[in-house]
């Protein structure tokens, strides 16, 4: 029992890292109806530039603020330069625009950087929480975090016209231009918003699993599996859908006969797995809509 | 003039669906624009808010519009009412409502259109929390001339109000659309498949014809000729 509790514990904190990835992910789905496949490498690069601050002697959270702005900035400016361009071409080239992003984030990471393993500090500090072995406190800050990043983002949408503005852009496009909506810049301003919830998740992440280029692999899979699970039209679906993930995650090695086969090793193939599943038997996930539209 | 349209062409693609379009409209006025399905009276809509493709002249308070976007086209005051109604289901009916001022600034001058909105449509305000998805076809069409309104437009296009709706329900839209125009002088150019109920609110109408217009008259004449009823509005 008390392994199975500190199993979940476990998979609770490292789903808050899947929910801000999935949130992440699901704000530019919403934008742009596309997966955006660089989104891990947008985190890893923005935690980067907040190592180096920290490296340069700013304080903790001096690098914090500055690295969520920066990257703010740059999600819309990617938005601008490479993805207006061709927000009206074939999937196939958004495809290819992500890849190229992913690549071009990672390998400048690479070189700046160079790829050995970085430590990168908690603010919240290692230690027990309660005394006990169940939770420490960097994983009890990265849930608390996120959920006060959710709660900001709910208050956001519903209670700001910039807020309701947004989701008339991302809801019904043609509509939003009618009553005036820059439905452009309202995109530009998703991918802003998703770049700065990456950035932190990186800096939540980076402490667990060391500061490296390809440090977001695997975290981006389960955020992927994350919002399939609860849904890609549902922000709160995709980071329920996170925890889910998380908790699921840690459990699976404790099951009798298949655990054990499964393993640690075959960690990531069971996010693959349940991406699949989830497709097979609810396309739209736990709490998406299914989109039906009249022909 | 408040609107002028010259030689106005339009495209879907390589199709070209207007051809030479030329009209006018002034403040206060009403005008229709009729034809068979396909003739091009919703694409004449589009183009003024720049949601086709277009080549020509149009022109709004002198200045030329064509070639704009259709954001910045809403902002000077031109509402319309698209094909289908353009509810945003997902929100509430007062979100809607606030979504048709999203080009206004003016805190008290929006909850006072908004309460005008609604002494126009107590149906609205019984609804306003409720999801706008879940509305009557009537309703929603109440839903969308409410939203134009909060823009506080000088022109309204309204692409057939009348549609899927039942007669009593058009028959009360359109007296409210009439009180609208006398009370704050807002112009209309209103596409209709009911031809009689059109010729019968506006004061001119233009017929079209495969994208060209074939008649521009006032709509007591149009209605009065029984061989271009028969032979274009089907009555």
């Amino acid at each position: 029992m008390e392994l199975v509790l500190q199993q979940v514990m476990a998979g609770l904190a490292n789903g808050a890292i899947y929910a801000c990835m999935a949130l992440a992910v699901v704000m530019i789905y919403q934008a742009i109806d596309h997966l955006n496949f660089a989104q891990g490498e947008m985190a890893m690069f923005s935690t980067f530039i907040a190592w180096q601050l920290i490296a340069w002697g700013q304080p903790y959270w001096v690098a914090f603020g500055v690295t969520i702005i920066a990257s703010f900035v740059a999600g819309i400016l990617i938005e601008r330069v490479l993805f207006r361009p061709i927000h009206n071409a074939p999937v196939l080239s958004s495809l290819v625009a992500f890849i190229a992003l992913f690549s071009i984030l990672n390998s400048s990471a690479g070189y700046i950087w160079d790829f050995t393993i970085k430590t990168f500090p908690s603010p919240f500090g290692q230690k027990p929480l309660f005394g006990n072995g169940l939770m420490d406190t960097h994983e009890a800050g990265m849930i608390g975090v996120t959920l006060g990043m959710l709660g900001l983002l709910y208050l956001f949408f519903r209670g700001t016209r910039l807020g309701l503005a947004m989701r008339a852009a991302a809801a019904n496009p043609e509509s939003a231009r009618l009553v005036g909506i820059r439905v452009g810049w309202m995109t530009a301003l998703g991918w802003g918003m998703a770049a700065a919830i990456g950035a932190v998740a990186g800096m939540l992440i980076a402490p667990v699993v060391f500061l490296e280029p390809n440090m977001m692999l695997g975290v981006l899979l389960y955020g992927f599996a994350g919002a399939v699970l609860g849904g890609l039209t549902s922000p709160g679906g995709a980071v329920l859908g996170g925890f889910a993930v998380g908790v699921i995650e840690n459990l699976v090695p404790l099951v009798p006969y298949i655990g054990p086969a499964f393993g640690r090793e075959l960690k990531l193939t069971f996010a693959l797995v349940l991406i699949v599943v989830v497709l097979m038997f609810r396309p739209s996930g736990l709490f998406g809509r299914s989109v039906v539209s009249r022909v | 003039m408040m609107l002028e349209v010259d030689g106005l062409d339009a495209y879907y693609g390589e199709y070209q669906a207007l051809y030479g379009i030329a009209f006018g409209l002034d403040d206060g006025q009403i005008r229709t624009l009729l034809g068979a399905n396909g003739a091009g009276k919703t694409t004449v809509l589009r183009a003024l808010t720049a949601m086709v493709r277009t080549a020509g002249d149009i022109r709004f308070d002198g200045k030329r519009i064509s070639g704009r976007a259709t954001e910045d086209i809403v902002r000077l005051g031109i509402a319309h009412v698209p094909e289908g109604r353009g509810t945003f289901l997902r929100v509430s009916v007062e979100e809607n409502l606030q979504l048709g001022a999203m080009t206004r600034r003016d805190r008290a001058g929006i909850a006072a259109d908004m309460d005008r909105v609604y002494t126009h449509f107590p149906r609205l305000k019984e609804r306003r929390t409720q999801q706008a998805g879940t509305l009557s076809g009537g309703e929603q069409q109440m839903l969308a001339v409410g939203r134009a309104l909060m823009l506080r437009p000088r022109l309204m296009l309204l692409d057939e109000p009348s549609f899927g709706l039942a007669p009593l329900v058009v028959e009360e839209l359109f007296a409210i659309l009439r009180r609208l125009n006398e009370e704050t002088g807002v112009a209309m150019l209103i596409v209709e498949q009911n031809a009689a109920l059109a010729l019968e609110f506006a004061e001119h109408a233009y017929l079209l014809e495969t994208g060209h217009i074939v008649m521009d008259a006032p709509a007591a004449v149009i209605g009065a000729d029984e061989s271009i009823r028969r032979a274009y509005l089907g009555y």
